[in-house]
């Protein structure tokens, strides 16, 4: 009788190694910041994962219930620092929402115009670190070079890189000075040709594809249970994007604008763009779908700014001012929610009367990304770890608060 | 469907768990008794028509005035009070569901009041429950890991409380 032939597989199987726990972290350079996660191994697959947050923990929260809301602001820069104007836009949203304010076209459309820009940056840099983390060093240096450029123009408007409180409640500081839209034009102009070299460089590139197609494939269900928001719960083909699906006081900002929602319904993107093709090994919810819908989303923000722009050199009258620092607060509540890079950034602001809020919350998208992190990386290889975290794009700053 | 007809709805099978609403407000709030919270999550999760899919955000507000000459101005009794922001990606409508429960589990100070988790209905629950235990103060019966998330696991006490008293050191470590 012919002896059966053992499989290649079948004597991997067999050679067990012992069970290892591996802390990563929380110095670890593919955490994105201070997580910190210990991962039981059996040889290279891991079997679970428990993160460890709070390295980073500064009591924003608490903090909120000593200051005004105006002395508040420069505080949610330091949330999600990569995109501080969208940190700075959703509280300011919240306090209007809960003081009954309304502000003009002309200011919303410049909002529009900073928030879309901010959302640029962010992505590129959610696409470098990707890309450093899976071994390629190219695409974060070129990456980062266009950022550069966008924090020049925020520079220009506020003097700030990073830390920007620029969009004040109820208003802006003060207009962009002379010549900026033009250059903020001239770096869209510079800036379009530049995607297809990410994409060559990424998207397309088959290293990039082998490492990061059907990793950490995440089903719409499960996303929306854990509360996975923005991108990545987009690139799992939700069709949800609170610039369109929000509360009035955020969507009226996009009123008028062309644009559609970026996700992969039925597996197809919508149709408007000349993408790449889809590589057959990824699926949808995967980190190549994570990061491919991010690159698309800098596309369809390159659109939105240059209508932003188009639309605030036509609007009529001033920009507003802000409210007054010791504005008094009425006593009741207002949760918002705003479509930061990230995903959906919620404040809530509860008064009580006084100018001083009673209790302020913050909900941070990235939280409920690392809270996914265990269901996400059961069986997947070591190896595969810092693809998914580089894909769910998480900031500490705003996990931590 | 908005939260006067979504009250409607509730109205049928959980009656006696109704005790308040605002559909005035900024976000128009239903107020349910702390017992019906996890029956009711499930009927606005499962429902049809309702849908809630998506589980924004649990929050926890210390009602408790420190300063004895404000408190006498204040029209509540100390109180805590939890917060669960609800969107139904489906139906793309919002809900705010809102419960009381004592600051103190039968007023005796240092016992922390309980509330049932939902973390088996909302997975996005077992870490924002984590969080109000931590810094709230409040444990979550039912809960899977119900331990501190962004303070140390040794921390005393709960920051969010409005009586908090930071500690001046903590490990040898000057903190305040």
């Amino acid at each position: 009788m012919q002896a059966e032939r053992v499989q290649p597989d079948t004597v991997e199987f067999d050679v067990r190694t012992d069970e290892m726990l591996i802390n990563m972290g929380p110095q670890h350079p593919s955490t994105h910041g201070v997580l910190r996660v210990v991962l039981r191994t059996d040889g290279e697959v891991v079997s679970s994962v428990v993160p460890h947050i709070g390295y980073l923990h500064r009591s924003a929260e608490k903090i909120a219930e000593k200051l005004t809301v105006r002395q508040y602001l420069p505080f949610t820069d330091r949330l999600d620092y990569l995109s501080g104007m969208n940190m700075n836009l959703g509280w300011a949203l919240t306090v209007e929402k809960l003081l009954g304010h309304r502000v003009s076209g002309k200011t919303r459309h410049l909002r529009v115009i900073i928030a879309e820009l901010n959302r640029i940056a962010s992505h590129l840099v959610a696409a470098g670190c990707m890309g450093l983390d899976l071994g390629s060093f190219t695409p974060y240096m070129w990456t980062f070079r266009e950022r550069e450029k966008i924090l020049n123009l925020f520079e220009e408007i506020c003097g700030a890189r990073l830390t920007f409180s620029y969009l004040l409640p109820g208003g802006v500081k003060e207009g962009p000075p002379e010549g900026w839209l033009g250059r903020c034009e001239a770096f869209l102009d510079q800036f379009e040709p530049v995607i297809d070299d990410l994409h060559a460089l990424l998207t397309n590139n088959a290293v990039f594809i082998k490492r990061s197609a059907s990793v950490g494939t995440l089903p719409p269900e499960t996303a929306i249970n854990y509360g996975c928001t923005g991108p990545v719960l987009r690139a799992s083909g939700v069709d949800w994007d609170i610039r369109r699906d929000g509360e009035p006081i955020y969507t009226e900002m996009y009123d008028g604008y062309t644009w559609r929602v970026i996700a992969p319904v039925g597996g197809r993107y919508p149709d408007d763009h000349p993408y790449p093709p889809i590589p057959r090994e990824a699926a949808v919810g995967d980190s190549w779908h994570r990061f491919f819908v991010r690159m698309l989303e800098v596309v369809q923000s390159m659109g939105l700014i240059r209508q932003a722009i188009e639309k605030y050199a036509a609007a009529e009258g001033e920009l507003d001012k802000p409210i007054e620092i010791r504005k008094k607060l009425p006593a009741a509540g207002a949760y918002l929610e705003t479509e930061a890079p990230k995903g959906q950034m919620g404040f809530m602001i509860i008064g009580d009367g006084s100018a001083i809020p009673w209790r302020a919350r913050i909900r941070s998208s990235s939280f409920c990304h690392v809270s996914v992190l265990p269901e996400l990386c059961r069986g997947v290889l070591i190896a595969d770890m810092p693809t998914i975290i580089a894909s769910m794009d998480i900031v500490l700053g705003e996990i931590d608060r | 469907m908005n939260a006067e007809k979504i009250y409607d709805l509730l109205q049928k099978p959980f009656k006696p768990w109704l005790v308040g609403r605002d559909f005035e407000a900024i976000d128009p709030w239903i107020e349910i008794s702390l017992e019906g919270l996890p029956e009711i999550a499930r009927f606005l999760r499962d429902q049809d028509e309702l849908a809630f899919d998506l589980l924004n955000c649990i929050t926890a507000v210390d009602y408790f005035e420190p300063d004895a000459k404000k408190a006498e101005k204040v029209d509540w009794q100390p109180h805590l009070e939890l917060l669960y922001h609800l969107t139904s990606l489906r139906r793309k409508h919002r809900l705010v569901l809102k419960a009381k429960l004592p600051r103190w589990k039968d007023g005796r100070p240092g016992e922390l009041p309980e509330a049932p988790s939902l973390a088996d209905v909302w997975r996005t629950a077992d870490w924002h429950e984590r969080e109000v235990f931590d810094l709230a103060g409040v444990r979550f019966t039912g809960h899977p890991d119900m331990r501190r998330i962004l303070c140390p696991e040794d921390w005393e006490g709960h920051p969010l409380r409005k009586d908090y008293q930071m500690p001046t050191e903590y490990h040898g470590i000057q903190v305040k």
